[in-house]
């Protein structure tokens, strides 16, 4: 972005949090400097604090009855439609990830195409779900016994520096119904942010995804604690460190996961809960 | 004259108790060092002296666990596995009066549940598994799903022998080796399931049962040698188990503690509705982490089921667990009975209003009548807190909406009721109500096909069904993980 | 008549309170009897459940193949069940075809059972199927025959086709040929009827009409007094009684044959409608085989071995 001399002077985007729907700046006012690998200047992405953090979860705990109620059609089509805005904007993030990632753009490219075909991947699970985790179960007496997976609820997600990996987290989180709270560590803050912009042009309801830039060693504690949380997706985590969230997380039995690369429903089941109905059967 | 019935006592003369247990390692019984006291909560009467294991012991039973794992039983095809789960569970048919009987001394809930529900869903749980042992790569969790190793099991005192069939069935079904620790005061059940094994031939140190108390529990789960735990049991002693493992690589589902919401609408089937409130909260003493202990009825039929539930309660026939008659047994510990005692004196305190049937209650043993509270709140500790006791809290709603707000208020997720004769309604309800197991027009049912497990702090998991193999399985998720 | 001023006799009123019943929950209300089932009654409570059924037992024979002498026969089993034995109760009457009345109020009265009444089936029993002078003219036979007690059936038809006005007026009709002479058991034929909605239904419509008891079969159609059918009938008694302090009797009839399946009912009786309703007053069974398997299992109580077919009579 800074490195050409430009035939007229650049709008800089000025790189904010994304809460529920709106782009707030830290409530703290505090900013970090993302540079490209050379060191020149990228952006300021906002610092988040754990105020942010308790603002997006309280956005995201207001967003999931109508999120987690909605048709799994409309899910799915929400979902599709991330990937038309994204692929509309493909060459923004190309260099994007380029320069905050360090990597080539020939890199950055498969990386953005592989991000948009994962959304397509995750929108037709949203349907599907239920034919691969639910079932009938035949008890022994007059019942009709059914169990289907629910989303647990708000989910939080320390996401690593990948933006794969950032993509695989959110849609495995709210593909099923949850809504979450991203927390997006160093350079990814700039891609992740420019996301934040496809999302709001995507029909998704204000609050399903928040995103919360800064440093995860100060906000995933935060998270792990928070009794209005019910899960939490820590794979951005250093394995070391998960012990302590664990522990903290114990206390409302916050279901907490990480996971490997690739993607896999699994990873959307983990996130889900088992409900089973009996109702009786008879004239 | 009028219709007594004259008692009828089951007879204890199936059962013979030895004066003394050890532990069940390695296929053999072993003597313990320390002993405690096992009583008849009905009588208070010492019916034997069960081992309390030490880190050595368990240890020692994990060392069996382990290399039965290693030498024989992850090398057993699926099949041959099954055969053996279908061999127990035709001797815990074969021997299930006698079962019935000493769960009855040994926990005081009354033989007709122990020998129409515990006993017979004890041998459908392992006949249900031992089908599964063979079939694992049709369970949805990718091809030739891989077992743990060495589970550690912890169960509770409600349901001594369902829930050790709870535990072992699925463990062993997976290809998972076992050492299990029944509850301090109810372990006699798990001993004799141990010649149970033994009869069924099972391999060594296949299952392993160490008695004792909450030290022993901490050893279980904390011993490096165990791979997966499965625990049920109180949130509390939940979260510390969760706390434990925390920066260990151990698997665990935990079942725990349930405040279930049986809501009424009120168009529900009335009589049956009454019924259902009673199994809800009565059935064990309630004893039963899904209990309906919270009952949300609509204000406008409150009065009704109100009234019918007490002429339905003056006919619960509370004394010997043995009597075939008897419906609601002894509190299982005197512990337990002082904090239901506790609890419901808060009630009293908070203003509620309590209503018990005339009972005549023994001087001996541990006993509490069925009791509710009206004109109860959210705010009431009673309407929050588990009392694991024959003690119903009582709400009313006017909406619909209001009912499952009301049912969904509290950090529990376990179970949920909803009588309605309107089926719209019912899928309305169990969609809204945030809980596992959702019992719809009936309560407290469980079978082995059916999953059973919690939302929130009512733990992690399920068991029984498809879903509770994953349990005891490892799935993409662990085997991909980081 | 005032209907207990719960109805005024319309069917629109009859309509609406049928309406605002509850709903029976079919797995639910199985569920309770079959637990209710499970009761042990043992020694002391078995002698006395054995001796109360004997009291109980509508002795009945309704065959095609009735004769004068199979009647006067029965009519003696009635007065005493063991001959052997005088403390043995009668029965609480004897159930027989219109025809048959007088020649068992005759012989009954001959033998010294004028304390056992005689029930007449009645209203073109079994299947109901008449015109109403006929169902009138059937009862008013037997009544001047000297049956004190008619059991009419309903017209399941119309039940089924909803004119529930027409099954009520035509017991609202049959209750005043029966006056003060006779009390009234209505039959619903459970079996015809099959949900236990359609038998909660039913029991209040007849009960509002006037009927004295209510019974659930003819004996000629199965399942008949199956343990659910009769709990949702004395639940149904139970709450009448709440309404309108009246105690309304229950009778199950058909398939109850040994001594197991009259205790049970005894059961249901004592923890559904309760103690209250355990009097050949307001519960009868009605039976034939039965009875001699109750006197089989009264001898074994009483000799301490088991009996045999050969020492109860099978009249």
């Amino acid at each position: 972005m800074a490195t050409k001399k430009p035939s007229r002077i650049d709008v800089k985007k000025t790189y904010k949090l994304y809460i529920n729907g709106a782009f707030p700046r830290s409530e703290s006012g505090r900013v970090f400097e993302v540079t490209a690998k050379n060191g020149d200047f990228v952006a300021n992405p906002a610092l988040a604090s754990r105020k942010d953090l308790r603002d997006a979860v309280t956005a995201a705990r207001a967003a999931e009855s109508g999120w987690s109620k909605a048709t799994a059609y409309n899910r799915g089509q929400i979902l599709y439609r991330i990937a038309e805005m994204l692929e509309g904007r493909s060459e923004q993030f190309e260099s994007e990830i380029s320069l905050t990632s360090h990597t080539t753009p020939a890199k950055a490219k498969v990386i953005v195409s592989e991000a948009i075909d994962r959304w397509v991947w995750y929108a037709g699970w949203s349907d599907k779900l239920q034919a691969v985790s639910g079932a009938t179960n035949p008890v022994s007496g007059p019942f009709f016994n059914f169990s289907i997976s629910e989303p647990q609820g708000v989910v939080a997600i320390a996401s690593s520096d990948s933006f794969i990996e950032f993509i695989d987290a959110i849609a495995a989180a709210v593909v099923s119904g949850n809504t979450s709270v991203v927390l997006v560590p160093g350079g990814l803050a700039v891609p992740a942010m420019s996301f934040a912009e496809v999302l709001a042009t995507s029909d998704l309801p204000a609050g399903v995804i928040n995103i919360l830039t800064g440093s995860l060693d100060e906000l995933a504690p935060w998270a792990a604690s928070h009794m209005d949380i019910d899960g939490f997706d820590i794979t951005g985590i250093q394995k070391k460190k998960h012990g302590a969230l664990k522990e903290a997380g114990a206390e409302n039995l916050k279901r907490i996961h990480s996971f490997g690369s690739g993607k896999t429903p699994t990873r959307i089941l983990a996130f889900m809960e088992s409900k089973t109905v009996w109702h009786s059967v008879g004239i | 004259m009028t219709f007594e019935y004259a008692p009828a006592p089951e007879s204890r003369s199936i059962v013979s108790i030895k004066p003394k247990y050890g532990h069940f390692i390695n296929g053999s019984f072993v003597a313990g060092k320390k002993h405690f006291p096992t009583i008849n909560p009905a009588t208070e009467e010492i019916l034997s002296h069960i081992a309390l294991g030490g880190i050595s012991d368990v240890d020692k039973a994990v060392m069996a666990a382990q290399k039965a794992y290693t030498k024989t039983w992850s090398k057993l095809s699926g099949k041959e596995r099954g055969k053996y789960l279908y061999r127990i569970a035709r001797i815990l048919q074969e021997r299930a009066r006698e079962f019935a009987v000493l769960e009855t001394l040994d926990n005081g809930k009354p033989i007709r549940e122990t020998r129409d529900i515990d006993i017979p869903l004890v041998a459908a749980h392992f006949f249900y598994h031992a089908g599964w042992a063979d079939k694992l790569d049709y369970a949805g969790l990718g091809h030739s799903p891989k077992a743990y190793g060495v589970a550690g099991q912890i169960i509770p005192w409600n349901f001594p022998l369902l829930m050790l069939a709870w535990k072992v069935a699925p463990a062993l079904a997976t290809g998972n080796t076992v050492v299990l620790k029944p509850a301090e005061t109810t372990s006699l059940t798990a001993l004799l399931f141990a010649e149970v094994c033994q009869q069924a031939e099972l391999p060594d140190g296949v299952v392993n049962i160490v008695t004792g108390d909450g030290s022993t529990g901490s050893a279980i789960v904390n011993h490096p040698g165990v791979h997966k735990i499965a625990f049920t049991g109180s949130t509390d002693v939940g979260k510390k188990i969760a706390r434990a493992i925390a920066s260990t690589d151990k698997k665990a589902t935990l079942e725990l503690g349930g405040k279930g919401a049986n809501i009424v609408f009120d168009d529900a089937p009335i009589d049956e509705t009454v019924e259902g409130i009673v199994n809800g909260i009565f059935f064990n003493q309630g004893h039963v982490c899904c209990a309906g202990s919270r009952l949300i009825v609509q204000e406008s039929v409150a009065e009704e089921i109100i009234e019918k539930l007490k002429v339905r309660m003056a006919k619960i026939r509370v004394g010997d667990p043995l009597d075939k008659n008897t419906d609601l047994g002894a509190i299982n510990s005197k512990e337990q009975l002082v904090k239901i005692k506790e609890l419901s004196a808060i009630g009293d305190v908070e203003g509620a209003e309590r209503w018990s049937p005339q009972c005549n209650l023994s001087d001996k043993g541990f006993w509490f009548a069925p009791t509710i509270f009206t004109g109860v709140t959210q705010a009431h500790r009673i309407a929050q807190e588990e009392i694991f006791g024959p003690v119903l809290s009582v709400l009313t709603f006017r909406t619909p909406q209001e009912a499952m707000d009301k049912a969904n208020n509290t950090p529990f997720g376990l179970s949920a009721g909803i009588w309605s004769e309107k089926g719209s309604r019912i899928f309305w309800a169990s969609q809204h109500l945030k809980a596992g197991v959702i019992w719809a027009n009936t309560f407290n049912k469980f079978d082995p096909a059916s999953p059973f497990g919690g939302y929130k702090e009512s733990g992690w998991g399920r068991e029984g069904g498809k879903h509770g193999l994953a349990a005891y399985l490892k799935t993409g998720k662990e085997t991909g993980a980081k | 008549m005032s209907f207990y001023g719960l109805v005024d006799g319309s069917e629109k009123s009859l309509i609406h309170f049928l309406d605002q019943l509850s709903g029976v929950d079919q797995v639910g209300a199985e569920a309770r009897a079959a637990m209710l089932a499970t009761r042990s009654i043992k020694t002391s409570s078995k002698k006395w459940a054995i001796e109360t059924a004997i009291s109980m037992v509508d002795l009945t024979t309704l065959e095609g193949a009735d004769t004068p002498g199979k009647v006067r026969a029965l009519c003696s089993k009635a007065v005493r069940p063991d001959p052997t034995d005088p403390t043995v109760p009668s029965v609480g009457a004897v159930c027989v075809y219109n025809d048959m009345v007088e020649i068992a109020r005759t012989h009954l009265d001959s033998i010294g059972g004028k304390h056992v009444p005689v029930a007449a089936v009645s209203t073109a029993f079994p299947s109901g199927r008449a015109s109403m002078e006929v169902k009138i003219q059937d009862t008013q036979d037997a009544i001047d025959a000297g049956a004190a007690e008619i059991d009419m059936v309903i017209d399941r038809g119309a039940f089924l086709a909803g004119n529930y006005g027409l099954v009520f007026d035509e017991i609202v009709k049959i209750r005043e040929v029966c006056g003060d002479k006779a009390h009234l058991k209505v039959i619903f034929e459970t079996g015809e009827l099959v949900t236990y909605d359609n038998v909660r239904k039913a029991s209040y419509l007849a009960m509002l009409a006037g009927a004295d008891f209510i019974k659930t079969s003819t004996g000629k159609v199965a399942p008949a007094a199956t343990p659910p059918v009769v709990l949702v009938m004395l639940e149904a008694v139970r709450d009448f009684y709440s309404m309108t302090q009246r105690r309304i009797g229950v009778k199950p009839a058909g398939g109850i044959r040994t001594t197991k399946d009259a205790i049970k009912q005894l059961v249901l009786v004592n923890e559904t409608a309760g103690p209250e309703w355990l009097t050949p007053d307001l519960f009868r069974i009605g039976a034939s085989a039965l009875l001699n398997d109750l006197l089989m299992q009264r001898m074994k109580m009483s000799d301490g071995y088991y009996a045999s077919p050969n020492y109860v009579t099978i009249d």
